[in-house]
């Protein structure tokens, strides 16, 4: 069944609905970086709580009006004009009053939800079995979804995601530099409300497929995710639309394929997923690549200090010093060193000796910036320096009695 | 309207109703200068998965094992956000996002793959409450106030919203100085040895618990927006932190009653049969008293502190 859904083989419907969440996740990821990188991610969550109200007076004008209250294009519609009120007043209350910005977020997060709700009561009210499917838009539901609706929605996130990629250079840069940007000629306010109107059509159109609750999951978990495999701005923008749009083509999968699986929940579960997968095993930033890294450290720093405690006959009694100098067989069980050892020992006695001298003296003080107790003084200073310094290492003078 | 129909039917789902705003808006003026006005948010939502688990493993929809559940999630989320935050190097916003749309739709995933048709158990619920069905049965007017029996029969929720008050009022009146001092200038708070960081933590735990008690009684909805609009309302009105403290009781207690009577009896008024969601109401009166605030409040500009000197 799954591989089915995964190969596009469940009907025109399913087909529809999951390459319309495939190009949406891959909007949402790309627009979501943007977002991501002004830091401003939590905006979403303000956009897509405002929709409610929209999509409850869309429908309750559109059934004013003799229509069919149902209509996705309407209630779209609504979403899309409550949503942009609610940024607008985001971003009043956060320059114009002295709030900060997470409370304007959430002051119109749930003020718009809280009236959305009162609105859906009221529709509840007004005519009882015809307004079934407006709980949808909270979670999402793509089950039975009209054909119509299912070809809306991938026009618009196709849509959509042309947009994100036309717009994805001056959104870099904006977004990455603003100062910058901004002196090079660049309109930021203006770009700023691009990536928002983009981010407010990301989540309108994800309204019906993913809700919106957790529409805000796809606009943050795929720029976090992509956050890991790169340092590069423009690969972090094409890696998060991968990563989103994958989320949402297998998360869509899943759903239609088996039972009892809401669409918008499993598309932020497999986000999470590729989320913690990266968290883990991601090259560099990765925990796991973190904490080799470390123990690599660890080693080098053990195997140097055991080596300088040898060369000066002081006893071992650190484990793990001893452990590793004797797997590198350099000393024996007992701490005594061998052959090999006993060499080791000896130039890294010598490579501390010069690093000494080296910081002692002023006129090698930007060589001597590089002393951290690992790195070995060839790699600083040249043969010719080398020798000049090991002429002020003393010569071992005759002993007389 | 007389008191036999207001008392049994009103009066408790009002009471519940006072008591959760001015039991979330209190430490919301603290997390609202601190900057950290979304931890209701994501309270809110954590807390679903944790609500579900104890419902799967008692079978039933009882209280203390959903707090507990509840109270676990909301500890699993802080620690997975401070994780993500330092394993990954995430801006904190970004981890929070991660982590509470994660834990929400695994409540959700839960709650649809379990059978909890047979039980009042739904993810609207958990949205909205139902504070309309907290009533009191055993009242028959003003006088069962002071009627032992009936008195007995008042709904738990009130009991234990009313104690969560007395708690958070307590736990604000003692640390005073310190989470102010903490909350201004939190340097100066460290270097006079204060210790701010179990401070900030004992502040958050507080938040949840409000935020969770008052979750099983009235729905994440009220509980986001009372710690944000009464508090946020309240700073626009005043530079000193006890009348912004005062200010925000009053416009709490404000949203709640003029919120449940709207929504109870203002359809009435204009000719419908059936009443509102009251969480859904409450909510939008807080937000009009905020808007009224940042249109009119006397410190609504920034650098407001410089002119009153």
């Amino acid at each position: 069944m799954i591989l089915d859904a995964l190969f596009l083989q469940l009907g025109y419907n399913a087909t529809l609905v999951t390459i319309g969440a495939m190009l949406l996740g891959m909007a949402a990821g790309v627009g979501g970086t943007f977002l991501f990188l002004r830091k401003r991610a939590l905006v979403s969550d303000a956009i897509s709580h405002a929709t409610l109200p929209g999509v409850g007076l869309a429908f309750m004008v559109m059934v004013a009006l003799g229509g069919e209250g149902r209509n996705l294009i309407g209630l779209l519609a609504g979403a899309a004009v409550s949503a942009g009120v609610g940024l607008l007043i985001v971003n009043w209350l956060s320059t114009r009053t002295r709030l900060a910005e997470d409370a304007a977020i959430g002051a119109v997060l749930s003020v718009f939800f809280g009236f959305g709700i009162v609105l859906l009561t009221v529709i509840q009210s007004m005519n009882a079995g015809r307004q079934a499917g407006l709980e949808g838009f909270l979670l999402g539901s793509t089950a039975g979804m009209l054909r119509s609706d299912a070809l809306i929605i991938a026009v618009s996130a196709a849509f959509t995601l042309v947009l994100v990629m036309l717009l994805r250079r001056p959104l870099t840069l904006a977004s990455f530099d603003p100062e910058y940007a901004a002196a090079s000629g660049q309109n930021v306010v203006r770009t700023d409300l691009a990536m928002m109107g983009l981010v407010l059509a990301v989540t309108v159109v994800g309204l019906k497929i993913v809700g919106l609750i957790l529409i805000v999951a796809l606009l943050i978990i795929p720029p976090v995710t992509a956050r890991f495999w790169t340092e590069r701005t423009d690969h972090v923008v094409l890696i998060s639309g991968a990563v989103g749009g994958t989320a949402a083509y297998v998360g869509a999968s899943i759903s239609a394929a088996l039972p009892d699986m809401p669409t918008g929940p499993i598309i932020v579960l497999v986000g999470f997923a590729l989320f913690l997968i990266s968290l883990l095993l991601a090259p560099k930033r990765g925990v796991l690549a973190a904490y080799l890294g470390h123990r690599r450290f660890q080693r080098r720093v053990h195997l140097r200090q055991g080596l300088l405690a040898l060369a000066q006959g002081q006893p071992i009694y650190e484990r793990l010093t001893l452990r590793l100098l004797r797997r590198a067989g350099w000393a024996r069980r007992d701490g005594v060193a061998t052959a090999e050892g006993r060499g080791r020992a000896g130039r890294a006695l010598l490579d501390e000796t010069r690093w000494q001298l080296i910081r002692r003296d002023p006129s090698f003080e930007a060589a001597a910036a590089h002393y951290d107790g690992l790195t070995p003084i060839e790699r600083v200073l040249t043969p010719d320096q080398i020798a000049e310094i090991d002429a002020r290492i003393p010569a071992p003078k005759e002993v007389t009695t | 309207m007389s008191g036999a129909e207001f008392v049994p039917l009103s009066l408790t789902p009002m009471l519940i109703g006072v008591c959760v705003a001015i039991a979330c808006a209190l430490p919301g003026n603290f997390l609202v200068l601190r900057k950290q006005a979304l931890i209701g948010d994501a309270i809110s939502h954590v807390v679903l998965p944790g609500i579900v688990v104890a419902f799967l493993v008692t079978g039933a929809v009882t209280t203390w094992p959903m707090l507990l559940g509840a109270a676990g999630a909301a500890i699993i989320s802080v620690a997975a956000i401070e994780a993500v935050r330092r394993l990954g190097r995430i801006e904190p916003g970004a981890a929070m996002g991660v982590i509470f749309t994660t834990m929400f739709a695994g409540g959700v995933l839960l709650l649809e793959q379990s059978d909890t048709s047979s039980v009042h158990l739904d993810v609207e619920h958990a949205l909205f409450g139902n504070l309309e069905s907290l009533i009191w049965l055993d009242a028959t007017g003003w006088s069962s106030l002071v009627d032992p029996v009936a008195l007995a029969g008042l709904p738990v929720e009130l009991v234990r919203m009313a104690a969560t008050l007395v708690g958070v009022a307590l736990f604000v009146a003692l640390f005073w100085r310190p989470l102010k001092i903490s909350t201004f200038d939190e340097g100066f708070a460290r270097t006079i040895g204060m210790r701010t960081r179990p401070l900030g933590l004992a502040l958050v735990i507080v938040s949840a618990i409000a935020a969770v008690a008052a979750f099983d009684a009235v729905g994440s909805i009220i509980v986001i927006a009372m710690f944000i609009c009464p508090p946020a309302a309240a700073r626009l009105m005043t530079n000193r932190l006890e009348h912004q403290v005062a200010w925000s009781v009053v416009f709490a207690t404000l949203a709640a009653v003029t919120g449940y009577v709207l929504a109870g009896y203002g359809p009435l008024w204009i000719g419908y049969v059936s009443s509102v969601s009251a969480a859904g109401m409450i909510a939008t009166v807080s937000g009009v008293i905020l808007a009224v605030a940042a249109l009119t409040g006397p410190h609504r500009l920034r650098g407001g502190a410089a002119k009153e000197i």
